[in-house]
């Protein structure tokens, strides 16, 4: 499955008609553009580096989003390919980025329909005048170029409209059924040097696809690109299934399955399509999810009437007890440095949110607002909190690891079940009328997330190598 | 959590519950057509030889008890006078007929999220055991299943349908 990519700004130059000299003479990126800023750092990307001054705003609708010029992509020579033809992968490349970029909420893309066409040459000495009447402050140009191993390279280039300077480039050679990842690593390259965000494009869904009446639903595993595009369903929906969660590795996939009336927690291999049950013990277990390290995935289990979480290796084995309360204690999460996991549980009369070390100890309430809540997932960047909160309706929030800071982000009325974006600044959730949505941190961006049936339970991997 | 017994106590209960079969179906919300519960399929035939109804099946359950299920308050899974009638007389059927094995299935209305509601119907189906088995009904007997909110009995999005939908169902085999 692992893919090569890899910078490719020698082979760019070359391919671009020789007339740009290979290597020391091509500019290189202005700054190393695909660092995930450190956890908690929310400002834009420093300024400092020439001519990086073009930066998007984005702590939140303060400013309009930024017009970024897309033009179609050309190909040095029009070669049929497995992925079709590269002079409309070329255009199909464009397309996908101009999505990307839209949904984000932070960017209003320009194009590709209805811009001035570039020829391969202009790939690296763009025709700023031409862009500049669009209003576009940034231009993305790329390329896409049959090899003759039967790899596709696509080139992605980013300039500053008004300073006319160069921004990042990058070059990604793929097989050529992996050209769409090509198309959102180009994206991810723009996103983080524009917004200093992490990268998020790369990435995919796994969720529930739902079809048939609420009283005999048919429930289907099925995994997805972030943008809806490669969609396969991984069960037959012979089973009910529920809440499938990545591995950090992204191979395997943990899910709730009701195989033979029996609800328990199995471990799907993504390559062989094989799936075995997470313990043997012969209770219902649920709620999975991984540590940030892939080790351990936690869990619970219901024995007699009493839910706990517990911890069990990756691998199988003995599962070790974390909590003992005689409430339910379930939906646990860990913090992206693996030594807290945040729960909900209803010890305390109604279901609330508690965090405890990774070991148990230490638990501690830290929701205090108004209604249940429920559901918390832990950013990856480990500043906040996703949740649901029920108070009459259900609705996703955020909050800040001690409880403080709470914001609700979606208007109900039967949102649940957060997942993060690897960069945590996006998040998707299951809407009750069988649709998945995702939103910004910042409330903005609400979009539906495109899905051929019903569907429920998104889980977001972590960002692809 | 689990009401243990003593044997006298037992003893002296199936005694007094012995004959109290009453059918009270009308008080209770309507009964979901069986095109909703496809695991129970509650088509009698299966039950039956010409017109009689074979002792120890599902369509002898249906017919010798008040009703096969019992109903919860929001986020609660305390057994109520009426559940507890519903499920006395359940135990009764059970006792008469001791080879026959029984699936409880704990479920829960919308308003909850999906796993918390795993958990509370889990709690309900134990509920329903625990009664059992105070009532002389051998926990080797019971299994127990929480399908959450993932099976709802009926369609809706009101108080009436909720009500319906947090249950418990006792489910005889064929």
């Amino acid at each position: 499955m692992r893919t090569r990519f890899f910078t490719v700004i020698a082979a760019a130059g070359a391919l671009l008609g020789g007339a740009i000299a290979i290597g020391q003479t091509m500019p290189q990126p202005s700054a190393p553009t695909v660092q995930s800023p450190p956890p908690g750092a929310q400002q834009p990307a420093a300024p400092g580096a020439d001519p990086g001054q073009l930066v998007v705003d984005v702590t939140g609708g303060r400013r309009a989003p930024m017009p970024i010029a897309i033009p179609y992509m050309p190909t040095p020579a029009a070669t049929g390919t497995a992925a079709g033809n590269t002079d409309a992968l070329g255009r199909q490349v464009a397309d996908i980025i101009a999505n990307n970029l839209r949904n984000s909420g932070l960017f209003s893309p320009i194009g590709p329909a209805g811009l001035p066409g570039v020829a391969f040459p202009q790939v690296t000495a763009p025709d700023f005048a031409a862009f500049a009447g669009t209003g576009a402050q940034a231009l993305v140009q790329g390329f896409v170029q049959a090899n003759g191993d039967g790899t596709l390279t696509v080139g992605c280039y980013l300039y500053d409209v008004a300073s006319r300077g160069e921004l990042a480039r990058q070059g990604f050679v793929v097989q050529p059924a992996q050209w769409r990842r090509a198309a959102h690593k180009c994206s991810d390259v723009i996103y983080t040097r524009l917004t200093g965000e992490g990268p998020y494009f790369d990435t995919r869904i796994v969720y529930v696809s739902e079809t048939g009446p609420a009283r005999n639903r048919v429930k289907r595993l099925a995994i997805m690109d972030q943008d809806g595009a490669n969609h396969r369903f991984l069960t037959n929906g012979q089973a009910t299934v529920l809440t499938p969660r990545f591995a950090p590795n992204q191979q395997t996939i943990v899910y709730m399955s009701y195989e033979n009336n029996r609800p328990r927690v199995y471990v799907y291999d993504v390559g062989s399509g094989r799936a075995r049950p997470l313990v043997a013990e012969p209770y219902m277990t649920f709620a999975p999810q991984f540590s940030p390290d892939g080790r351990w995935i936690i869990f619970s289990m219901a024995v007699n009437g009493n839910t706990d979480i517990y911890r069990v290796p990756a691998s199988g084995g003995r599962p070790q007890r974390l909590t003992n309360s005689p409430g339910i204690d379930d939906g646990g999460s860990f913090s992206p440095d693996g030594r807290q996991i945040v729960f909900e549980s209803d010890r305390g009369g109604t279901q609330q949110l508690y965090v405890m070390n990774a070991d148990g100890s230490n638990q501690r309430r830290i929701s205090f607002g108004p209604g249940r809540y429920g559901t918390p997932a832990w950013s990856p960047r480990g500043d906040l909190i996703a949740f649901t909160r029920i108070s009459g309706s259900f609705r996703i929030g955020v909050m800040a690891p001690d409880g403080s800071n709470e914001r609700i982000l979606s208007n109900g009325p039967l949102d649940e079940g957060p997942t993060w974006a690897p960069n945590g600044r996006v998040i998707m959730f299951s809407r009750g009328n069988g649709q998945i949505w995702s939103v910004d941190i910042t409330g903005m961006a609400m979009r539906r997330v495109p899905t051929p049936l019903g569907a429920s339970d998104p889980s977001w991997s972590p960002l692809r190598d | 959590m689990k009401k243990k017994m003593t044997g006298v106590a037992l003893a002296a209960i199936v005694v007094l519950t012995a004959g109290c079969a009453h059918r009270r179906a009308e008080d209770l919300p309507p009964p979901p057509p069986s095109s909703m519960t496809p695991d129970q399929g509650a088509d009698l035939g299966e039950g039956s030889v010409g017109n009689a109804v074979v002792p120890g099946s599902r369509a002898d359950f249906l017919q010798s008890v008040s009703s096969d299920r019992v109903f919860f308050d929001t986020d609660s899974y305390t057994l109520d006078a009426r559940a507890r009638a519903v499920l006395d007389a359940q135990a009764q059927w059970l006792n008469a007929h001791p080879n026959v094995r029984v699936t409880i299935e704990g479920h829960c209305d919308e308003r909850g999220t999906r796993e918390y509601n795993l958990a509370l119907g889990d709690r309900r189906a134990n509920a329903v055991r625990d009664y059992l088995q105070s009532r002389g009904v051998s926990p080797a007997r019971m299994q127990t299943i929480s399908w959450g909110k993932e099976r709802p009995a009926v369609d809706g999005h009101d108080e009436n349908a909720w009500a319906q939908n947090r249950r418990a169902v006792t489910v005889v085999p064929e």
